[in-house]
């Protein structure tokens, strides 16, 4: 899941500055799961955002919808017959869900709400972790299930480097060191030997910006449609 | 007119979210023993504390509450076990988006109110009415028209929702091969 | 041409290298006292990369600078601020200046120097950076390109003796070993009863390995090493006989403990060498080799 968190309200203050009728829209999938930018986040915000403006003597009107994901046409579609009524609106979506709804209302002003973090998961309530980086060439099965890629401060492939202190890791005391967790679980499944294979240097050119994916499915008719 | 109505002194307006276990039985308590406490209290009784939401505690301010306040059961003693714990991260969290807005965060608080403490109950009322006095009233009563906002309708998705996932059911191989 | 580093193992029993830290900024006054003062002591002076993260003299001019003096360079090379081009690029610039020997380092993050904000590299691992060396010793590049001329280094690495967990470091150091690492250089070692342990295992390999000397100056700093620098670990003895010299007396008392270890691995023939490491007080390394006499 994609996980984000909020821009401290001082900086949306100073995006939506003069502007008077503003339209705030939530994304119901990551961001909702992740309590930044959902329905009931929001309707916090939203709130907060009324509060600021009548305190601060400003004339302008907050509206709320959240819209079930911000990453395809078809749910933005429904913001259709509401937007031309708003001079900004805000998104608390990620990066992503911000970006592709400034590209629908290409003719509005489009501000993002929220700080993307990272792809991760839950490790409690309220606590978040980075386990992927989207390298588009997975090591996993080397090395136990976990990433040396996103757990390594360094990315490092072929073991730990000797900022390792007691299975922590020198750039930050309390987070593990990705290669002392790795050598413990290979260990411990009998597979130490993928740890002695040197691995070669990490193809960067898959990760080039901006990455496109069709689906092997929808390849051929998408090449139709070109032609 | 007369002389005295043109002072009026400020008679803040407290929300009371409290716990149908222990601080709303505190309060009858309160009550029964003829304690005097602070008028200004509304009191709205909540199944647990646990069900406070930060936009519950917002709103009460967005519609002109002086102060509010929560009062649950002693640590430990929550009916559903945890509940008060919930609600005292919920209030700290929301005194902090208080802050952001630039509204006092002491105008909103959490109290322990056992059952039995019908004078606690008494104390929790006085207090946060006293706060309300000190800090004088919420600045959003002033009256700013300004409209109010409003939630838009989403419709339903165009397209039918796809038949439900079934999630949480192992499928075992043998479901999904036919014998012969 | 043979690497006059690498000459020296072949005909000494005991090689002694030491660290020059180039400076943050063009005056050079010191560090050049300081070459000179110990190109013909040592074996090799071994130039640090922007050490800690902390933006310097590259590594590379200074190698040049020790060649012009008639010292032997060894370069540091991390993969923290260079990708695969950059770094390819700066070992053939460092060969063709004349340098011959090279050190491998994953390097320390971005975050314990100077410009925390900087976008961090580390394109390859260090164990990559050694293949990537004896590709171009053998005329090639990373990417399989036929070069012009190859490079001939003396490829080393290091390793940290004194880490926790040891498992994984030791299988890292078997893999430098396997990608081409020629001489190892340790962390600084403090306690010769756990080096020797070591020792025991790096002995299986056909590899050089120099021993890391790191000058004490007060019980203050080797505390700290113990509480801040992962891998080093300066044993009770040796904090009560620093703590115990009185004030003027602590570096002499450093230099004293430096000097013994170094004489001990020599006399005990534990290990190929030692690499002085006496930051910020390169001027002692004379006074420590005498002590080691």
């Amino acid at each position: 899941m994609i996980v984000a968190e909020r821009k401290p309200l001082e900086q949306v203050e100073a995006m939506i500055d003069g502007f008077e009728r503003i339209l705030v829209v939530g994304c119901g999938t990551c961001v909702a799961v992740c309590m930044a930018g959902g329905e009931k986040e929001v309707e916090l915000f939203a709130a907060e955002l009324r509060m600021k403006g009548k305190l601060d003597g400003k004339q302008r009107t907050i509206d709320e919808i959240t819209i079930t994901r911000q990453c395809d046409m078809e749910y933005l579609e429904q913001l259709a017959k509401y937007v031309d009524d708003y001079d900004a609106i805000v998104s608390t979506a990620c990066g992503a869900g911000v970006q592709f709804l400034a590209e629908r209302y290409d003719e509005k002003l489009v501000l993002p709400a929220l700080n993307t973090r990272f792809i991760g998961v839950a490790e409690g309530a309220g606590v978040w972790s980075q386990r992927c980086m989207a390298c588009s060439d997975c090591v996993l099965d080397q090395t136990g299930g976990i990433c040396p890629m996103t757990i390594c401060a360094k990315n490092l492939l072929n073991g730990p480097c000797g900022g390792t202190d007691h299975g922590k890791c020198e750039v930050d005391g309390e987070k593990d060191c990705a290669w002392t967790l790795i050598y413990r679980k290979l260990e411990k499944i009998g597979r130490l030997d993928t740890m002695r294979k040197i691995q070669p240097p990490k193809d960067y050119s898959l990760m080039t910006t901006p990455g496109k994916y069709t689906h092997e499915a929808f390849k051929e008719t998408q090449a139709e449609d070109e032609e | 007119m007369s002389k005295d109505n043109a002072v009026q002194p400020f008679e803040p307006k407290v929300v009371a979210y409290c716990c149908t276990y222990c601080a709303y039985t505190a309060g009858d308590l309160a009550g029964s023993m003829r304690l005097e406490y602070a008028p200004n209290v509304r009191v709205v009784k909540i199944l647990c504390t646990g069900k406070v939401d930060a936009i519950l505690l917002l709103r009460a301010f967005e519609d002109g509450a002086d102060a509010v306040y929560v009062a649950g059961c002693a640590i430990g003693d929550c009916h559903f076990l945890e509940g008060n714990l919930r609600a005292i991260q919920t209030v700290a969290y929301t005194k902090k988006r208080l802050a952001e807005i630039g509204l006092e965060p002491e105008r909103l608080e959490f109290f322990h109110v056992p059952a039995s403490d019908g004078p606690g109950f008494a104390d929790a009322a006085n207090e946060m009415t006293r706060r309300a006095k000190t800090l004088g009233p919420n600045p959003l009563r002033k009256s700013i028209t300004q409209a109010a906002g409003r939630k838009l309708a989403k419709e339903s998705d165009e397209h039918p929702p796809l038949p439900e996932a079934v999630l949480g059911k192992l499928i075992h191989h043998s479901e999904r091969t036919t014998v012969g | 041409m043979v690497a006059a580093f690498k000459q020296a193992f072949a005909e000494k029993p005991f090689v002694v290298t030491a660290e020059v830290g180039p400076p943050k900024g063009t005056d050079v006054s010191e560090m050049i006292e300081h070459i000179d003062l110990l190109k013909d002591k040592v074996d090799g002076l071994n130039v640090t990369d922007n050490q800690s993260s902390v933006m310097r003299i590259s590594s590379l001019a200074v190698c040049r600078m020790i060649v012009d003096r008639g010292g032997e360079p060894i370069l540091q090379l991390t993969c923290r601020d260079r990708n695969r081009l950059a770094l390819q690029s700066e070992l053939l610039s460092a060969w063709v200046l004349g340098v011959r020997s090279v050190l491998c380092l994953t390097g320390d993050y971005i975050s314990v120097g100077d410009h925390p904000q900087a976008k961090p590299v580390f394109d390859l691992d260090s164990v990559q950076l050694l293949q990537t060396v004896g590709l171009m010793n053998n005329g090639k590049d990373l990417a399989g390109n036929d070069m012009k001329g190859p490079t001939g280094f003396f490829a080393g690495a290091v390793v940290t003796p004194e880490a926790d967990p040891i498992e994984p470091q030791m299988l890292k150091f078997e893999k430098k070993i396997a990608a081409g690492a020629q001489f190892i250089q340790t962390q600084a070692i403090y306690d010769l009863d756990n080096f020797k342990r070591f020792m025991e295992q790096a002995r299986r390999h056909n590899v050089k390995i120099m021993a890391g000397i790191v000058l004490l100056v007060s019980a203050g700093m080797a505390r700290y090493m113990n509480k801040n620098v992962p891998g080093i670990f300066v044993p009770d003895d040796l904090l009560d006989e620093m703590a115990g010299a009185p004030k003027e007396k602590r570096l002499e008392t450093g230099i004293r403990i430096a000097g013994r270890m170094i004489k001990q691995l020599r006399e005990e023939q534990v290990c190929d060498g030692v690499h002085i490491m006496a930051i910020g007080k390169e001027s002692c390394v004379p006074d420590i080799l005498k002590a080691a006499e």
